[in-house]
């Protein structure tokens, strides 16, 4: 496998970072060292073998369907880059 | 004073031969002295630090300590902690002063811990030698031409440097066990499940875990007596009855099942790492612990199965940084996309955005069965190796790390060769297993080797004791470095 740097602009735009010609060129030969140590693993049998997501293989606990957090608005919106009126402001989305 | 451990200073607290206060005033001025060359802290804050450390004092006078209150600690950088800002190693969080406390921090702050400041770290825990922080690389208190080993390379050196008694640590991949390795402290890694990630700034969920650092495994015990616990908001927490780490501390050697896997002793392991630790074994023979050799089959494959899970998971736990609430937003940008690209172009460093974009492929569109499904049933192959070793011994033995510390600048080019050097401890992270490190001797550039000790499932108690046993017959873990 190699990626070319078509696929390199994708995963980009898909994780949402903006990178220059430059780096992608850069970041596509990191990436594709990466990838040449992962390809390992598909030499592997692994037919019949459950994935293991947890450790233990506990399943998510359910709580009870209560409030447990406070009102912590001001706190949590003093961090934020723009709000107003309460709301977490972005650049307009809808024209 | 500045060697004292957490125990001894809990003693001298009781008896009132010195107060918190003063503690604390004398941690700060070593920091103040020696951080400028070692930048094993990001924040220090003298009077805060001095205010928690006269409330301990306080609380003294009331007649309501407990065994460590007044103690001080060093944050690595990843645990939340209200009024202290929690930059994680990033830009990103540079200009984020946590809301809230992090599950870890208001158990310290329950036990009267006194907080020394954060310490410095690889950018959201990605890497093994501490130079993807933004505040630049720690130094290793050994020898300054040296990396501390990361990703908690901050706290291991605070340590090693006697700028603080303890520390906190993450391990996702070997964070706690290597930098222990690397600056001679020792450390451990809980069994996954035992410390709450809560307020634990997240890198790969399924596979981070908070646990302590010290001079001694008796001090990572009471330390890890305040950390671990149940906690309702980490779905992952285990519902377990709180234990006693230090319990079995005293216990003989004699009978104990070593098992030393022949896949650590193999090609790649470095002569000096070999002999320190061949050295470490013949000790605990001597004090009646009988060896056998086992198998770990799967151990190469530890390195790409880890490396698909981190950066998967981390791929999605960091798309939380979009600008929007919280941390680095970009200064300029045409529109809501243009914002998070910039945003997260500016905020990130180079290795978090190869494990993002890794991260982001694995999980893409018609590849998630050929690699996070595949690595996933391999974690599973991983952890029956364990499974079976376990009924053959009681502990597993082997080296930390393949080589002493490197030199910084020696790998940050090359991200695969720095990846091949998580050989050792990643596999003990993919099982949920407790590893830990403990100072062994040293290699002949005078850089400290640690031992790594991986205990069954819950094994805790039984780790340190070993740790604790070693360490009553050998000096490894009091020597400390000229500064």
């Amino acid at each position: 496998m190699s990626l070319t740097h078509q696929d390199v602009a994708r995963i980009a735009k898909l994780a949402r970072i903006a990178v220059t010609d430059e780096e992608i060129v850069a970041v596509g030969a990191q990436l594709n060292n990466i990838f040449g140590l992962i390809e390992q693993m598909q030499a592997v049998d692994t037919d019949g073998i459950e994935p293991m997501a947890h450790p233990q293989d506990v399943s998510l606990r359910l709580r009870d369907d209560v409030v447990t957090e406070s009102d912590r608005r001001a706190a949590f919106q003093a961090i934020a880059p723009q709000v107003e009126n309460g709301l977490f402001l972005v650049p307009k989305v809808i024209e | 004073m500045i060697n004292a451990t957490l125990k001894a200073l809990s003693q001298q607290l009781a008896a009132k031969a010195v107060s918190s206060e003063e503690l604390a005033g004398l941690y700060l001025d070593r920091i103040a002295a020696l951080n400028p060359t070692l930048n094993a802290f990001i924040s220090v804050d003298r009077d805060k630090t001095l205010a928690e450390a006269r409330a301990a004092d306080a609380l003294r006078a009331a007649g309501q300590a407990g065994p460590l209150t007044g103690v001080p600690i060093a944050h690595k950088d990843i645990f939340c902690q209200q009024g202290w800002k929690t930059s994680c190693g990033s830009k990103m969080l540079d200009n984020f002063v946590s809301p809230y406390d992090a599950h870890v921090i208001e158990q310290c702050r329950a036990a009267g811990l006194v907080t020394l400041g954060r310490t410095n770290m690889d950018e959201f825990a990605m890497g093994s030698s501490n130079e993807n922080s933004f505040y630049g690389p720690v130094k290793n208190p050994w020898d300054l031409a040296a990396i501390p080993g990361g990703s908690s390379g901050g706290s291991a050196a605070a340590v090693a440097a006697r700028l603080a008694p303890i520390a906190t640590g993450t391990d996702t991949g070997g964070s706690i066990r290597q930098p222990a390795s690397h600056c001679g402290v020792t450390g451990i890694k809980p069994t996954y499940g035992v410390v709450s990630r809560y307020g634990m700034v997240a890198y790969a969920s399924s596979l981070d875990q908070g646990g302590p650092l010290a001079q001694t495994a008796e001090d990572c015990a009471l330390l890890l007596n305040v950390m671990a616990g149940f906690d309702q908001r980490d779905s992952t927490s285990l519902e377990r009855a709180k234990e006693d780490y230090s319990r079995d501390l005293n216990a003989p050697l004699s009978g104990l099942k070593i098992g030393l896997p022949r896949e650590y002793f193999a090609e790649g392991l470095s002569a000096d790492v070999a002999g320190v630790v061949d050295g470490a074994i013949a000790e605990l023979k001597k004090l009646g612990a009988e060896v056998v050799e086992i198998s770990l089959p799967n151990t190469q494959l530890s390195i790409p199965a880890y490396y698909v899970i981190a950066p998967a998971e981390a791929s999605t736990n960091l798309s939380r940084y979009d600008g929007v609430r919280y941390g680095h937003r970009a200064a300029e940008y045409k529109d809501l996309v243009d914002m998070y690209e910039k945003t997260r172009a500016e905020g990130f460093g180079a290795e978090v955005k190869r494990r993002i974009m890794v991260g982001t492929y694995v999980l893409s569109h018609g590849y998630y069965d050929a690699y996070y499904l595949k690595a996933q049933k391999i974690r599973r192959l991983i952890a029956n190796d364990f499974k079976a070793a376990f009924e053959q011994c009681d502990v597993i033995l082997g080296p930390v790390a393949p080589t002493a510390a490197f030199n910084i600048g020696e790998k940050s080019d090359d991200p695969v060769q720095m990846y091949l050097s998580d050989i050792y401890t990643l596999s003990v992270n993919l099982a949920g297993l407790p590893g830990m490190s403990v100072p062994a001797g040293f290699a002949a550039n005078g850089r400290p080797v640690g031992l790594q000790i991986i205990g069954n499932y819950f094994g805790e108690a039984k780790m340190l004791n070993v740790a604790h046993q070693f360490q009553q017959a050998t000096d490894w873990h009091q020597k400390a470095p000229a500064l």
